[in-house]
């Protein structure tokens, strides 16, 4: 069905200007969650290092692209009395996928994420662009706005991991930073670590200014 | 047509069905994968009671499966330190345990596995023993390993996991810096009884001065108490094979 809609119009390149823009607005002007404040619950949960994040922010790409191109597919035949349901049982079923693969190939990982894998169900960009833009757009436009969107929420998560490990723990990746930093200045000399950046708190302080920043320079007020 | 009552059912019948024909398929395909990640992480927290979790990391999973066949003998005992070899005609070894399960049964009817960390190639000379635990913490389970040398008084090492302890308090149990605060405690006090090795209330204290207690995990004083527990519990579910290798590791050493 879609292939046919698509050739109907041959004028709209792959990567036409507009598409782009499916792409481009989440990251910055648009940003799921330092403008439209959604996926905090998970943005303040996993950051503490940067492995994990970097793992949950493939699994919500993963989820949002998939549950994007599916529901966009399926919506001419979804019943709209029912479509939520519908939506949450396809994002449901891609979260347990996701679940499920990493219980097989990174267990450790497993260990350590799977409540917050679990929770990305209730991750209201998933929902957010299912019910805004993937049951009334093409497959393709909401492949790009759900990659768009999973980007723009990867990115802030991934920063915001990336100050959490640095100042918390003193390493990025697990590579520690403040003890190769330290051992440069003589064997007296100890960079120390600030415990809060490892509670919650410390997401909320890099969050915060990181919105901060973000809202001075795109110069976006909320009314 | 799309608003009809049988058109939703219909709609929602064949999604639920495809849905579900999707995921028993991937946990048919990946099921034994998974298995092998258990089993493998379940060695990892066996080993973890001896030796560090950075050489743990630091080894791949073919090399920890090595060294566990090379390194770890097992035995199943009862609760009067009696071997087990078979149970209701089934055989028995410690890696088909499963502690979990045996601890929803009463004390006397569970099976107790013992893993003995030996010296390469010589099952006999055993340098540590490795017994499970198992209990409940603040909002889930919690578990562990906990390593005791061979005269089956001083702790080698333990590991503890947990199923959903809160992270940055409870959860903190798993840290090596909490586990090392029970290396080289003991268990038995002077006159001969068990007493374990107690987490304190509170934190930063030194607790070097007293074989029995260790100093605790602000803000996580319920966790700590279900580790205690725990541990006391097992401890003293094993109490007999305990006293059986102590009299033995004597008559040896006379």
């Amino acid at each position: 069905m879609s292939a046919e809609t698509i050739e109907k119009k041959p004028a709209e390149a792959l990567l036409s200007k507009r598409r782009k823009k499916l792409v481009s607005d989440p990251l910055i002007d648009d940003n799921p969650v330092t403008i439209q404040v959604l996926g905090i619950c998970s943005a303040l949960a996993v950051t503490t290092q940067m492995k994990p994040t970097l793992v949950m922010a493939i699994a919500v790409i993963f989820v949002i692209v998939m549950s994007n191109f599916l529901i966009s597919l399926m919506r001419n035949t979804i019943p709209s009395r029912v479509r939520i349901i519908v939506q949450l049982a396809v994002v449901a079923t891609l979260v347990t996928l996701v679940n499920e693969v990493l219980k097989a190939f990174a267990y450790d990982m497993y260990k350590e994420l799977s409540v917050f894998v679990g929770l990305i169900i209730t991750n209201c960009i998933v929902m957010g662009r299912l019910e805004a833009f993937a049951l009334g757009n093409k497959p393709y436009d909401s492949i790009l706005d759900g990659f768009g969107s999973a980007l723009g929420y990867s990115w802030i998560i991934l920063t915001v991991a990336f100050f959490r490990e640095l100042l918390g723990s003193g390493a990025v990746f697990g590579i520690p930073i403040y003890d190769y930093v330290s051992s440069l200045f003589g064997p007296d000399f100890q960079l120390a670590t600030n415990g809060l950046m490892v509670s919650p708190v410390g997401a909320f302080m890099v969050l915060g200014l990181l919105i901060w920043v973000q809202r001075t320079k795109t110069g976006y007020v909320e009314h | 047509m799309q608003q009809s009552n049988t058109y939703i059912i219909t709609f929602s019948v064949i999604l639920t069905v495809v849905l579900g024909l999707l995921l028993s398929g991937t946990s048919q395909v990946l099921g034994p994968l998974q298995k092998e990640a258990i089993a493998l992480d379940n060695k990892k927290q066996i080993l973890g009671a001896v030796i560090s979790g950075e050489e743990i990391a630091a080894m791949t999973p073919q090399q920890v499966n090595e060294y566990y066949s090379n390194r770890i003998a097992s035995v199943v005992v009862d609760i009067t330190g009696k071997e087990v070899t078979e149970r209701d005609g089934v055989a028995v070894t410690a890696e088909t345990v499963d502690i979990a399960k045996n601890y929803k049964k009463p004390a006397e009817e569970r099976l107790y596995p013992v893993y003995i960390f030996h010296a390469e190639g010589s099952p006999e000379s055993a340098e540590n023993y490795i017994l499970p635990l198992y209990g409940a913490g603040l909002w889930d389970a919690i578990w562990g390993y906990v390593a005791l040398e061979t005269d089956m008084n001083t702790v080698g090492g333990i590991t503890l996991a947990h199923a959903g302890e809160t992270p940055g308090l409870g959860a903190r149990i798993t840290e090596p810096g909490v586990q090392e605060r029970y290396e080289g405690k003991t268990i038995y006090n002077e006159s001969g009884e068990l007493v374990a090795v107690e987490m304190q209330k509170g934190e930063g204290k030194d607790y070097s001065g007293d074989p029995h207690q260790v100093d605790g995990m602000s803000g996580a004083t319920i966790t700590a108490k279900g580790v205690n527990n725990m541990l006391k519990n097992y401890l003293g579910y094993y109490e007999a094979y305990i006293e059986n290798k102590k009299s033995s590791s004597s008559v040896a050493t006379l």
